[in-house]
């Protein structure tokens, strides 16, 4: 017998979906039974079961610590998601937030109940300013993809006041998927810029493009190469000649944070995502947090609400008519993700000015360790050094029947969960590594002799060892196709 | 610096492997004057027991609901979450995992996000629910922006009774695109005819129930007369808990179901991060926003979920992506996914009941307040009064009692003067019967 009786596997157990467990009535919440009262619901009651399942505190316990079980995580080991920023997340923000004084309060409370929030808005982008070098931060949108969108819709809406909204947003091939469809939410037509052979926006080509139909450029920096774009402040300085404005996705700061300030690059308008640069979680998926820094041109049209401080406290400028300048409008209901500013505040305070200079640069240094250890079993496409991840491609891999996404399923097998893959798109295959300022050396070096490892059995033809992996995993290869062809997306009780 | 494993011979000897003497020369690429040359104007780095104490005088210069008698709803709900759901969501496997991309070591997470889809589905009575969003106002405005693609019109029509702030997340998203936009003008004590505004060129039509006065609707009429005009219905939900009082928005004929889910399993935090729900009827699956976890089986022919219809989505279709959203609010829709598998079909429909006779009887200790006029025929857990004066001021004086009265009507839609003096209070399962007396106490002085 090669299988268990129940199918576990020792500390992996399978386990039921919560509606597979059901037995009806139970509860796993103690509620006292309601007094009579007249309904007010009016003709809406409800008549119908919901369909719940029900179960006790126990069995919920079970089955989310037996689920949870079946999750790779930074907690439990190196993450080099490259442009994801897989690094520890500190638990005093976790505890910080969850302070009653933070977590438990309303964000339509009086304004004189809530000082010390409106405070930690204000410090928090008091912190974001002073390292973007940038003169004001929005400080509402909820993501990265949503701040992409709110630095575009602020370019969009200082264009229509100055006359015009103009028709185009330049985006370079190797850009995030997000870029082109942000730009495409806030009515513009995208149109790609190509990279050069140094894996850099291709400058002369941009100039090219840009006219006075062009509304503005985004671009990510250092880009998702793991690359700095050293003409950054020419591109700048050539879409501004023309009149219109720098997007810079910040995806990528925190391989820059406490070294170069983008407002030095000329840029207008940068989303900070909280939930990478500033330690606080994934989540599995989120929540994030992506406020926006924006430049001298563009404070004006920042979206509502944010905070302003005056002499008898801070206040909330919450609409057009009590706000200094000419807000375009609102990205979300309430202000902002604030669970998330308390922990990327907790974040900066405790690593401080020295400490965010300290993780960017011990973050390249971990990239380049990689680059330097790694270069001679992977392929390069684009030389040395790198910033915080380094860029490998498919080349290695040429005649040996492995496919990238054989090799990062065998480095599943081997406890690690692989980089990104095939992406950006402007090289073969591509092999992306973020190992993060949190990993130690001793992590890196594992690492390393991992993928050396592979790397040679590919080389030698073992192609069984990758077209099987996973193996060892709570499931091997999900078959993704079925899975789209003829969609499940919920558990529905069988038919009698 | 207790976040970095590094050490200074680590560095030193990562950087002769590397072969440059610092790591500011790994920086190269930077042109000269770009560089900064030492740490910013900010204070240099603290320990715990610093920021800790920093943080926590913050904290106290809030009044939180706990402290006070507290009756504010007005999107927001506090509700009692049981101890084990922040216990299990701080497991580090779900709290600091990636979107599972890598499905084979991301079960966890997909698993869960199958169950919520499918509890979302059940309480909205919808055939199919996404993997969230980030919360109710970008669902809402997702939603309508769906229904466009879906009709290929381009006029939406928002209630009165949706929360100001949703109407205007949806016209801030509306704005730079070829939609129009036709917001109705809040007012609680008329009724509304919404099939009304139906033409051949509207798109949908968005109400919200319980509405943000608190009035509760039957919408099957609306239903009907939407799609005989070729419109889609869209339903917002603010209070998620009234779905277990509630006949459902699907068998009411909603197509689309936009909600908040704070109320179960999330703190309220000043506002965010929440959850946004978002539920379809099957046939407009490839049209809607955001990740979708779905059933399959691996090669071993074990049951097993992964991401799916994904083409829909901006790293595949980038610019023609159905939307550029590239998250969920996955810890927060994992905390409304345990709550409500500890509360089940009994203790889901039991917490409805209990807000909604919470309710009743504030509104029948508040009606015998003079100055005070409920303006609700219907609610929830949540109606709103006409004082005898502007709401605002009264509201500041009642939280200078330590009583936090409720949403003043101003607040979200200031400037109107017949709305000047209304008062949007809500009950929950936390208030007691004593606090209720401190809200009516606390009221007639302010009167």
């Amino acid at each position: 017998m090669t299988g268990t009786i129940t199918g576990n596997k020792g500390l992996q157990q399978e386990e039921a979906l919560i509606f597979e467990q059901d037995s009806s009535g139970r509860s796993g919440v103690d509620l006292p039974a309601p007094d009579a009262v007249t309904s007010r619901l009016g003709d809406a009651a409800r008549t119908a079961p919901v369909g719940l399942p029900g179960l006790s505190e126990p069995q919920v316990v079970r089955h989310y610590l037996r689920i949870s079980q079946k999750n790779y995580a930074i907690d439990a080991g190196m993450y080099p998601l490259g442009s994801c920023t897989m690094k520890h997340n500190p638990r005093l923000n976790e505890k910080m937030a969850r302070l009653p004084g933070f977590a438990d309060i309303h964000p339509l409370q009086p304004e004189s109940t809530v000082q010390g929030a409106l405070a930690l808005i204000n410090e928090c982008a008091r912190w974001l300013t002073t390292l973007t070098g940038m003169p004001g931060v929005a400080m509402s949108p909820a993501a990265g993809a949503h701040g992409e969108l709110t630095g575009l819709m602020t370019i969009r809406a200082a264009l229509e006041d100055q006359g015009g909204p103009r028709k185009r947003v330049l985006v370079p091939e190797s850009a995030h998927g997000t870029n082109p469809a942000s730009a495409h939410m806030c009515g513009y037509t995208v149109e790609a810029i190509p990279a050069d052979e140094t894996g850099r926006v291709d400058l002369a080509a941009l100039k090219d493009r840009i006219d006075d139909d062009v509304a503005a450029i985004m671009i990510t920096n250092p880009n998702t190469c793991g690359l700095f774009e050293g003409d950054m402040k020419n591109m700048s300085d050539a879409i501004h000649a023309a009149g219109g404005y720098v997007y810079c996705d910040g995806a990528n700061f925190n391989a820059i944070v406490g070294r170069v300030r983008p407002g030095d690059l000329g840029i207008d308008s940068m989303h900070l995502n909280l939930h990478k640069t500033f330690s606080t979680p994934h989540g599995g998926g989120g929540p994030g947090a992506g406020p926006v820094a924006l430049s001298e041109a563009l404070v004006p049209y920042a979206p509502l609400p944010y905070v302003v401080a005056g002499e008898d406290g801070f206040h909330l400028a919450e609409h057009a008519d009590n706000a200094e300048g000419k807000p375009y409008g609102r990205m979300k209901g309430f202000h902002g993700q604030f669970g998330v500013f308390v922990r990327a505040l907790s974040y900066m305070m405790s690593m401080g000015a020295d400490g965010l200079r300290q993780a960017s640069g011990d973050a390249v240094l971990n990239a380049n360790y990689l680059l330097a250890r790694l270069e001679d079993d992977l392929s390069l496409p684009y030389p040395g050094p790198c910033m915080h991840e380094v860029l490998f491609d498919d080349h290695f891999l040429k005649d040996t029947g492995v496919t990238t996404l054989d090799f990062a399923k065998a480095m599943i097998d081997e406890g690690v969960h692989p980089m990104t893959m095939y992406f950006p798109l402007v090289v073969h295959g591509a092999l992306l590594m973020e190992p993060t300022e949190t990993e130690s050396k001793a992590a890196l070096d594992d690492f390393i002799r991992m993928i050396k490892g592979l790397a040679s059995e590919a080389r030698a033809g073992n192609t069984e060892l990758f077209s099987e992996a996973p193996r060892h995993t709570p499931r091997r290869r999900l078959d993704e196709t079925t899975a789209a062809r003829s969609p499940v997306l919920r558990w529905r009780p069988a038919p009698d | 610096m207790r976040f970095l494993p590094l050490s200074d011979a680590d560095r030193a000897e990562m950087l002769a492997a590397i072969g440059v003497p610092a790591i500011e020369d790994l920086y190269k690429d930077v042109p000269e004057g770009l560089h900064l040359t030492g740490p910013v104007d900010l204070p240099f780095h603290a320990g715990e027991l610093d920021v800790g104490r920093d943080l926590a005088a913050l904290a106290a210069r809030n009044l939180d609901g706990g402290s006070a008698p507290f009756f504010v709803g007005g999107g927001v709900y506090r509700h009692h979450v049981p101890a084990a759901v922040d216990h299990l969501i701080q497991r580090g496997e779900f709290l600091t995992a990636y979107t599972p991309y890598q499905p084979e070591v991301s079960q966890g997470t997909l698993q869960a996000l199958f169950e919520f889809q499918t509890q979302v589905a059940l309480i909205t009575g919808m055939d199919v629910a996404n993997a969230s969003l980030y919360d109710g106002s970008t669902g809402c405005a997702e939603a309508a922006m769906m229904a466009c693609r879906v009709t290929r019109r381009s006029r939406v029509v928002l209630s009165g009774g949706l929360h100001p702030h949703y109407r205007e997340v949806t016209e801030t998203n509306a704005r730079f695109l070829d939609l129009r936009i036709d917001a109705l003008s809040p007012d609680p004590s008329a009724p509304e005819d919404l099939a009304a505004h139906l033409d051949d060129e509207t798109a949908c039509i968005v109400v919200q129930n319980p509405d943000f006065f608190g009035r509760v609707r039957e919408l099957s009429a609306l239903a009907s007369a939407c799609h005989d005009a070729g419109a889609l219905l869209i339903v917002v939900v603010n209070e998620i808990v009234s779905l277990g009082a509630l006949k459902s928005p699907g068998d009411m004929g909603a197509d689309i179901v936009a909600a908040e889910g704070q109320s179960l399993g999330n703190a309220m935090g000043f506002g965010g991060p929440h959850v946004g729900l978002f539920a379809v009827k099957d046939r407009f699956v490839r049209q809607m926003p955001g990740r979708l976890a779905g059933q399959t089986v691996d090669v071993d022919g074990n049951r097993g979920w992964v991401l799916t219809l994904s083409t829909r989505e901006q790293h595949i279709r980038r610019e023609k992506a159905t939307s550029n959203i590239c998250t969920n609010s996955g810890l927060c829709a994992l905390a409304f996914s345990v709550h409500l598998t500890m509360l089940g079909e009994a203790g889901f429909t039991r917490l409805a009941e209990l807000n909604h006779a919470a309710a009743v009887k504030l509104a029948g200790r508040l009606d015998a307040v003079d100055g005070v006029e409920i303006v609700n025929d219907t609610f929830f857990n949540e109606f709103t009064l006409r004082l005898d004066r502007p709401a605002a001021p009264v509201v500041e004086a009642m939280a200078g009692q330590g009583v936090l009265g409720g949403v003043p009507v101003s607040r979200l839609l200031p400037g109107e003067a017949e709305l000047e003096n209304l008062l949007v209070v809500a009950a929950t399962e936390t208030n007691t019967e004593a606090e209720m007396d401190r809200l009516a106490d606390a009221l007639s002085g302010a009167l």
